[in-house]
């Protein structure tokens, strides 16, 4: 850091520039002079909107919304990784200060079948939502938040589950994964259910029908790379997708579903 | 049984599928190459070992039609993973930089692929002896089918040494990746044991188990008898 307490960088951006999904895109440069390097990457794609709104260009479109790391709505691919690539970071947390003056930097959307490209670096990430609607809940009614102490939990199973309850559903594990696979969000998803007794009753059920939702939405699979796990900027485990995919293997073998029975019987 | 369809051919069953199918064919390949190791204990223990395995018919001919079914569901659930993730990701990145995986496991479909073909040649040369015709089922003083002088002949030869040297290299890479990789797919990861560890040591241990009789072959240490 300068003595002035901040640098000022001029820095070349190559964004993927894509009008609408049927739009093919392409990577358009852009000279963006005088970032100051106590800007987040965010901030410096506003700089570079507001140059292109002043010369009447249309702004480059990207998701964003609470600026400090926890919302998971910030989703781009910085030079190649999923948030810049900087540890347990999200891209809104990701600040110029790491780059240099003269650095040439790309800024891609996900890519993933799942995720289709609406404009720039916006993806539709509704799939995840699929997920979360085909089991990522308990159906029974828990009333009001229940009394401190009420239901006694060992402290390794709350921390477990709020490790993965940290999930914030960015999609960077699918970014990252080189199969385009969703594993580690959707373990995440069960991990923070599965370590606390009000997910248990429905847990094989849950695995198994969160599982199929992810297939249909047209992720790819595991292949035990773990970039996911490098790419999560909230630091999740691949234990989560070994938990997730024992539970799979009890479903599929001595868990008999209620739901796939015709008279509700079990 | 449509639900066991509907598990295999799920993401995480498929995984599954991978897992015991390498796990089955990684076991064979520690096995064969302890049985390669008594090259050391001499011409009659090799023999005697060899002729064991091929007189017990009973268990020969599972063990082959076993060992070629879960080669080929093997590869025939690897193709159509690599399909479906293919497909899961249509547009690529102009820029990707990967920092967690290895090469070993990026390139499990190469090494896959140069490892059926070192298979099938490995079975054309020792099983068929269609490589070294010559020395094919010569018989030693009991009797028996000398399998010890035909491996003895087969790695005195610098090009055949070279062609398993990388043949074997591919395998411990491709085996390496596999031996961490079906503890986590099938759930078995736990903090008490480093199965990227296990994965390294068993890459190492099967590269040096099958290396050593041929290297001992290739510089003479060891011989043919009454050479």
């Amino acid at each position: 850091m300068a003595k002035s307490g901040h640098d000022l960088i001029d820095i070349k951006v190559h964004v993927w520039r894509q009008k609408d999904a049927k739009d093919p895109g392409k990577l358009v440069k852009y000279d963006v002079a005088g970032v100051s390097t106590h800007a987040s990457f965010l901030e410096m794609l506003d700089i570079l909107n507001e140059q292109l709104v002043a010369k009447g260009e249309e702004p480059v479109a990207f998701d964003h919304d609470c600026r400090e790391g926890i919302c998971g709505s910030c989703s781009m691919m910085i030079n190649g990784r999923p948030h810049g690539g900087q540890k347990a970071t999200t891209a809104c947390q990701l600040h110029m200060r790491l780059f240099r003056t003269g650095d040439e930097i790309y800024v891609e959307p996900w890519r993933a079948a799942a995720f289709p490209v609406i404009k720039d670096l916006v993806v539709d990430r509704t799939a995840f939502d699929r997920v979360i609607a085909a089991g990522g809940f308990v159906t029974a009614n828990c009333g009001s938040a229940p009394d401190a102490n009420d239901n006694l939990i060992p402290k390794e199973h709350a921390d477990k589950a709020f490790e993965a309850a940290a999930c914030i559903g960015c999609g960077a594990c699918v970014a990252a994964c080189p199969n385009g696979s969703a594993m580690l969000f959707v373990a995440a998803k069960l991990s923070h259910l599965h370590h606390l007794p009000q997910g248990q009753p429905e847990r094989l059920h849950r695995t198994s029908a969160v599982v199929t939702a992810m297939d249909a939405a047209g992720f790819g699979n595991c292949s035990n790379h773990y970039e996911c796990e490098a790419a999560c900027p909230k630091d999740i485990s691949r234990d989560v997708i070994a938990e997730m995919n024992k539970d799979f293997a009890k479903a599929a073998f001595i868990h008999r579903d209620r739901s796939t029975k015709a008279d509700g019987g079990g | 049984m449509s639900w066991f369809a509907k598990y295999s051919r799920s993401s995480i069953g498929a995984k599954h599928v991978m897992a015991v199918s390498g796990l089955l064919l990684l076991l064979f390949a520690v096995v064969h190459m302890l049985g390669h190791l008594q090259m050391f204990g001499g011409q009659d223990m090799y023999n005697k070992y060899a002729n064991f395995l091929q007189s017990l018919w009973e268990v020969k001919w599972p063990t082959r039609a076993g060992l070629l079914a879960m080669v080929l569901v093997h590869i025939a659930t690897a193709m159509s993973l690599v399909a479906k993730n293919r497909a899961a990701r249509p547009v690529g990145y102009a820029v990707y930089r990967p920092v967690r995986s290895t090469a070993a496991g990026r390139s499990m479909i190469l090494t896959g692929l140069v490892i059926l073909a070192f298979i099938v040649f490995h079975i054309v040369h020792f099983t068929l002896g269609q490589v070294q015709p010559g020395v094919f089922h010569t018989l030693d003083a009991q009797g028996r089918y000398d399998a010890y002088s035909m491996y003895v002949y087969g790695f005195q030869n610098v090009g055949l040494y070279a062609a398993y040297l990388v043949g074997i290299l591919l395998l411990s890479v491709h085996l390496g990746h596999g031996a961490a990789s079906w503890l986590q797919s099938l759930g078995f990861r736990h903090p008490k044991y480093p199965y990227d560890k296990l994965g390294r040591l068993t890459a190492v241990v099967l590269f040096v188990g099958y290396m050593i009789p041929p290297t001992a072959v290739l510089v003479g240490l060891i011989k043919l008898p009454g050479a």
